[in-house]
């Protein structure tokens, strides 16, 4: 298959910068050195390591020595996790939310199921934003950890992360962020905040996949989950991928020069994008807060329709985008963020995100405009359910859980 | 991304039959927007034949073409053939669906016999009025559906019944219920669909299995009569009994070995059992 015209799923995963390719590429071949070896062949990689970190360091405003390189973003957040309860035995105690990533929600239910830990899971308001008094109150001398992500993958909605991590360090709980989405999209200073771990996955910033990191702030108790040799400092033992590791520090150092062009260029397409399609398609909503957002992200739901449907049409027409309906994941309901913003059904099941990056175009935009109201009214041709008929759904029928 | 076949493809690209039909017979209604999908089957019946069919659907992709296909098949039939089409004819139509997305097909045939059953005047059965009860609260699935989706495709697994009817796909509180009817299907449809010959049996097997049926099925039935019953020996096909409490001595005592337990022994482990009293 070849690639689509136009690619805006990039919160699912991004292009690979050629600037990045170019830059891992002779680790492949000539540069393929171990960098732990006692022979300079290996060492020279080594220095080229210690540049990458160097680079993502100075992205995220933290010392390179708190930086340890990940197979992914799952990775990471499993390591901070377990390390923050293998820290604090005495703690059994774990706040999240109810829209988190399932890397960090299925690892947080699996450890209240089977190994006994106590889980508070914060929800969130009909725009996807956090209670912050609930928050206060969620902590307890209990809480071993509270992971918050920095930013919602299918809505983009962003959470006050500073404030969050300012409250855990007053109340003496370690936190954890997943800012896999957040990363190269929304400044961060991680040496002005009080956040103890942060997570980030390479292939969302446009190095390839197989690449990940963990911030960990200095003398932040560490327990490592991968044990064995002494790389990243005994903190993540396995020999280094270098080249993801080289890519990552490429792909940091290109972030950092496209920050501002994330909160312009792509902003601003993606507010076009947004506000042309919710007023050329009737019976359309934006899901998630309609500022406190990622600069690239724009979900909308469609009622009426059913996401799937509307993904393999735009797929027809080369636009590539993903959903939040049952049908698109396997499993029967529809995205678990937006059930837990209450997004009524007759919007849930037809939700469709679009997310862009730097190298979406304006053109891009202006096609999606052009076809998009089409196909909604294509599958609206085929609904039973009408625009201005009675809300459809019968309250004598069997509810759906989601 | 799901691999659908050309033919599933083709039917929701370029659905058939599609839209609302003024004039119809009658209309089968299954689904609902809550559910993420919903069919609405308009049929034109004239002397007892098929004569039209169209649809709405909402839902995904192979929705859609479950929908299409089965207008295609329906037109031309009396209703007593369309009422034999099975989901898996309508999946066999679109060269196959994956399985996760068969529950379309049921969706399909489930509509396909509610409009007949409205055109016959019989009550139709909406979810929350249908026969049996509701296993499935997330949606709305009974266990007549789910009894009828295991015998009709075969499903042995939870799974397999949430990718045929959707139920369990939510909370996931009722998989135990689920098992259960599967066991339930599965035992009472093996013996006619598989029909194990019983000299397959090794001795062991066919001495546990007749243990088994006494200690499960006789036993508690005698002892409702206040009598009871043990088992002797097993020398191939001649089982021998010991009748206890109030058999000993019951006149009906013959009747009970050789017409209760030998006919349920026969029936559930060998036809060539004889029973005998020692």
């Amino acid at each position: 298959m070849t690639a689509p015209v136009i690619y805006l799923d990039n919160n699912a995963t991004t292009r690979v910068a050629p600037e990045v390719l170019e830059a891992m590429l002779p680790f492949f071949s000539e540069l393929y050195g171990n960098p732990s070896s006692m022979h300079s062949f290996g060492g020279q990689v080594g220095k080229d390591l210690r540049e990458a970190r160097e680079s993502l360091a100075d992205l995220l405003g933290c010392g390179a020595d708190e930086i340890i390189f990940t197979s992914c973003g799952t990775e990471s957040d499993n390591t901070a996790i377990r390390s923050a309860l293998a820290a604090q035995p005495e703690k059994r105690h774990i706040v999240t939310t109810r829209v988190e990533h399932p890397a960090v929600l299925s690892l947080c239910k699996f450890l209240e199921r089977s190994q006994g830990y106590r889980v508070t899971y914060l929800g969130v308001d009909a725009e996807g934003r956090l209670n912050m008094d609930e928050v206060a109150e969620s902590l307890t001398p209990d809480t071993a950890i509270i992971s918050v992500m920095w930013a919602n993958n299918e809505t983009g909605v962003l959470f006050p992360i500073p404030e969050i991590a300012a409250l855990a360090k007053a109340r003496g709980v370690i936190m954890h962020t997943d800012a896999v989405q957040a990363v190269g999209k929304v400044p961060i200073s991680l040496k002005d905040l009080d956040v103890d771990m942060l997570s980030l996955s390479g292939h969302k910033l446009h190095a390839p996949k197989g690449i990940g990191a963990l911030y960990v702030r200095r003398k932040l108790p560490y327990r490592p989950f991968l044990i064995g040799g002494h790389q990243e400092h005994g903190r993540r033992a396995g020999t280094e991928n270098t080249t993801g590791i080289i890519a990552l520090g490429a792909a940091a150092r290109a972030a950092k020069a496209h920050l501002p062009v994330e909160n312009t260029q792509v902003r601003a397409l993606r507010d076009k994008l947004e506000a042309s399609l919710l007023a050329a398609v009737p019976d359309s909503r934006l899901n998630g807060h309609k500022t406190e957002r990622l600069p690239n992200t724009a979900n909308i739901s469609f009622k009426y329709v059913e996401g799937e449907a509307i993904l393999l049409l735009l797929d027809q027409l080369g636009i590539a985008a993903s959903s939040g309906s049952a049908c698109t994941s396997g499993s029967l309901e529809p995205s678990h963020v937006l059930r837990a913003m209450g997004v009524p059904f007759t919007f849930a099941h037809g939700s469709i995100r679009f997310s862009l990056s730097r190298y979406t175009t304006g053109a891009d935009v202006d096609y999606v405009v052009a076809n998009l109201p089409q196909v909604i009214e294509t599958l609206r041709k085929i609904s039973p359910y009408k625009q201005g008929e009675a809300d459809p759904i019968d309250p004598k029928k069997p509810a759906c859980s989601c | 991304m799901w691999e659908y076949t050309e033919i599933v493809k083709e039917h929701f690209l370029n659905p058939k039959n599609v839209g609302e039909m003024k004039d119809a017979s009658c209309v089968g209604e299954v689904g609902s927007i809550a559910c993420g999908d919903a069919l609405k089957l308009f049929l034109k019946i004239e002397d007892g034949v098929i004569t039209d069919a169209t649809f709405q659907t909402f839902g995904c992709a192979s929705a859609i073409a479950s929908s299409s296909a089965l207008t295609e098949l329906v037109k031309g039939k009396t209703v007593d053939e369309a009422l034999k089409i099975s989901n898996k004819d309508i999946a066999g139509a679109l060269g196959g669906l994956p399985k996760e997305k068969m529950h379309c097909s049921v969706m399909g045939q489930e509509a396909l016999e509610a409009a007949i059953k409205s055109w016959r005047g019989e009550a139709v059965a909406s979810r929350e009025h249908s026969e049996g009860e509701i296993v499935c609260e997330c949606f709305g699935v009974t266990d007549h559906q789910i009894l009828e989706a295991v015998r009709e495709n075969d499903l042995k697994t939870v799974e397999d019944v949430t990718y045929y009817t959707k139920a369990g796909g939510g909370c996931a509180k009722c998989h135990e219920k689920i098992a259960e009817l599967i066991a339930r299907a599965r035992g009472a449809a093996s013996p006619a669909a598989t029909p194990e010959p019983p000299k397959r049996l090794t001795n062991i097997q066919r001495m546990r299995m007749i243990e088994d049926v006494l200690e499960k099925e006789i036993r508690p039935r005698l002892q409702l009569d206040g009598g009871d019953i043990e088992l002797a020996d097993i020398e191939g096909p001649l089982v021998s009994v010991t009748l206890r409490g109030h058999c000993v001595g019951c006149p009906a005592s013959q009747a009970t070995v050789h017409g209760t337990v030998e006919r349920i022994l026969r029936e559930k482990v060998d036809p060539e059992i004889q029973v005998r009293e020692v």
